[in-house]
């Protein structure tokens, strides 16, 4: 029998669930992320544009640039303020 | 081989008095056997036997160091060793045999009258080659703090790291603990030091852990502070190591070596400086590679999104040829000392060849060098950066001709000056493009300070390379330079 010596860090990711689905956005606050890549804001706008005709009300967020994860304080500002966020990803 | 035999990983005291420790392999041991009955009888001494717990005899004064422990733990080099012990640790020792040291050492004449006045001793299996990785899992192993996994007697051992997903595509050497030991000994650090934080899971990383991915590799122990300062340097917030790895273009770290290491362990700066065949080059770069795969848990399909990837991106690291170098180094025009040994990582994707086999002066080349470059990630594209390797022969036309580093960087530039009317959106009927607003104006290819120049490759050819790069700084990834220590 040969053993070797583990080469991962030995932690699995913590796994985190998602929060229910809502049964309808009617009266949520939606998160909308920029992530800073060209034309996001011109898919936002028109995702923008449909959330509001579903009774949502929308709140804009953008990261510094899309090569990094988004800073912590933007993630905690966003999970606190909004019942739901969409991110996206544009070119 | 030793077999249920109770393994002993604590220092044992030796008995008090004098002491000798013999081999039967070993003929001035097997000449002085005489010596040593004599010594137990006229000076109590005990013997201690490596091999043959039979040799020289057995009585009660013949003690077998069945596991070596007597051996390794009070760090017998020779056979015969004559100890004085005191409280179990010995105070004098004496080396080989010689009759007039051993009368004087033990205080008892007329030894081994008939016995060659010198006979020099012979190696203490102790010190055996073939057994000191054992020894030293033996009884250094638990200074390792991973996870031991077991692979069963009937898995094959290489399969067994595929199945676990600990490779990246190429067989890995099984990191047993004798391996990762004697990887260790490369460095002066303590393998619990944590070097670097991994992205994308922000694992910490320890030197062991290191130690263990740069056996996976193939590295040899002297390869090991390179990989550390390269796992350094790509785990810094300026490198943005989970940028590179997240993004859906090509690219990956590569990694180049300046200073005295480079010809320590032996790194290939010339002839197929960017390919195969050199082990240090070769396994270098895939030992961080495996690091951001198995600590920080990046794989592709995962946090790797590259739409292509690279061939790179198994692992890229080379030297540069500073000693054929008539220009500073890529090291020393980053604020290093020629003789300070550094990693220099930088972000980049495939290389692209430049030829240019006719240009006689430095002027034509460095034209022909910029023209090149306009293509370089995509013609429309402005403010990049990028990697050159410039070969020696084309070096050759910049050393006749006098220009140093600043001269020729200055002189690339001012032919990367591009006209903005021909990068806008929809320009010579291209929808890619800068926004309408950069009209009527210049621009630099790269940005200032984006171009990176290395001399490196074989003597004969007139080329070059010319890397790709990424997200320029400060948003995407900073070219990083780390000193290597041992």
């Amino acid at each position: 029998m040969t053993t070797v010596l583990d080469p991962t860090s030995e932690s699995r990711p913590e796994q985190r669930g998602l929060v229910p689905r809502p049964e309808s956005l009617d009266g949520l606050t939606i998160g909308l992320l920029d992530i800073s890549k060209p034309r996001g804001d011109v898919f936002l706008d028109r995702v923008e544009e449909k959330l509001a005709g579903l009774g949502a009300s929308v709140t804009r967020y953008m990261k510094p640039t899309f090569t990094k994860p988004a800073p912590v304080d933007l993630r905690h500002e966003i999970a606190t303020s909004c019942d739901a966020v969409i991110e996206a990803l544009a070119d | 081989m030793h077999t249920m035999v109770e393994i002993t990983t604590a220092k044992p005291p030796l008995p008090d008095g004098l002491v000798a420790i013999v081999k039967e392999d070993c003929p001035t041991c097997v000449l002085v056997a005489p010596v040593l009955a004599d010594l137990a009888d006229r000076a109590s001494m005990t013997t201690i036997t490596q091999d043959n717990a039979a040799f020289p005899q057995v009585a009660d004064w013949v003690v077998h160091d069945h596991d070596l422990t007597y051996s390794w733990f009070h760090d017998i080099d020779t056979v015969p060793t004559l100890l004085r012990v005191v409280d179990g640790e010995p105070t004098e020792r004496l080396e080989g045999w010689k009759r007039d040291d051993w009368e004087a050492f033990t205080g008892v004449n007329g030894l081994g009258v008939d016995l060659p006045d010198w006979r020099p001793g012979c190696g203490s299996l102790s010190v055996d080659p073939n057994r000191t990785d054992e020894l030293a899992v033996r009884f250094s192993g638990s200074t390792m703090s991973s996870r031991r996994v077991e692979i069963a007697a009937l898995e094959d051992e290489w399969e067994a790291l595929y199945d676990r997903d600990w490779s990246d595509g190429l067989p890995v050497v099984p990191p047993i603990e004798a391996r990762v030991l004697r990887m260790l000994e490369g460095t002066t650090r303590a393998p619990d030091e944590v070097v670097a934080v991994v992205p994308p899971d922000l694992a910490d990383v320890t030197i062991e852990k290191i130690a263990i991915n740069a056996v996976m590799a193939g590295c040899k122990p002297d390869y090991l502070p390179v990989v550390i300062a390269a796992v350094e340097a790509i785990c810094t917030d300026d490198f943005n190591m989970h940028g590179v790895l997240a993004t859906t273009m090509d690219v990956g770290p590569i990694i180049i070596v300046n200073g005295p290491i480079t010809r320590e362990i032996g790194m290939n700066s010339g002839g197929n400086v960017l390919g195969q065949g050199n082990r240090a080059n070769a396994t270098i770069g895939r030992a961080v590679q495996l690091v951001v795969r198995n600590v920080g848990g990046g794989r592709p399909g995962g946090v790797d999104r590259s739409a292509h990837g690279s061939p790179h991106k198994i692992g890229l690291a080379f030297a540069e040829d500073e000693v054929g170098s008539p220009w500073t180094s890529l090291a020393e025009s980053r604020g290093f000392d020629e003789d300070q040994s550094t990693v220099t990582v930088w972000c980049g994707g495939g290389p692209q060849v430049f030829v240019d086999q006719l240009s006689r002066t430095p002027e034509s080349l460095t034209k022909h060098f910029a023209n090149s470059l306009k293509t370089n990630l995509a013609p429309k594209m402005a403010m990049m950066e990028t990697l050159l390797v410039i070969g020696p022969e084309h070096m050759s036309r910049y050393r006749e001709a006098g220009w140093d580093r600043a001269r020729f960087l200055a002189e690339l530039d001012s032919n990367l000056q591009l006209d903005t009317d021909d990068l806008i959106r929809g320009a010579d009927g291209i929808d890619e493009g800068l926004p309408e607003a950069f009209a009527g104006n210049t621009i630099g290819k790269f940005w200032p300070g984006g171009i990176h120049v290395v001399h490196a490759g074989g003597a004969t050819g007139l080329f070059s390379m010319a890397f790709s790069g990424w997200v320029p700084p400060p948003k995407g990834s900073v070219c990083t330079t780390k000193e290597i220590t041992r």
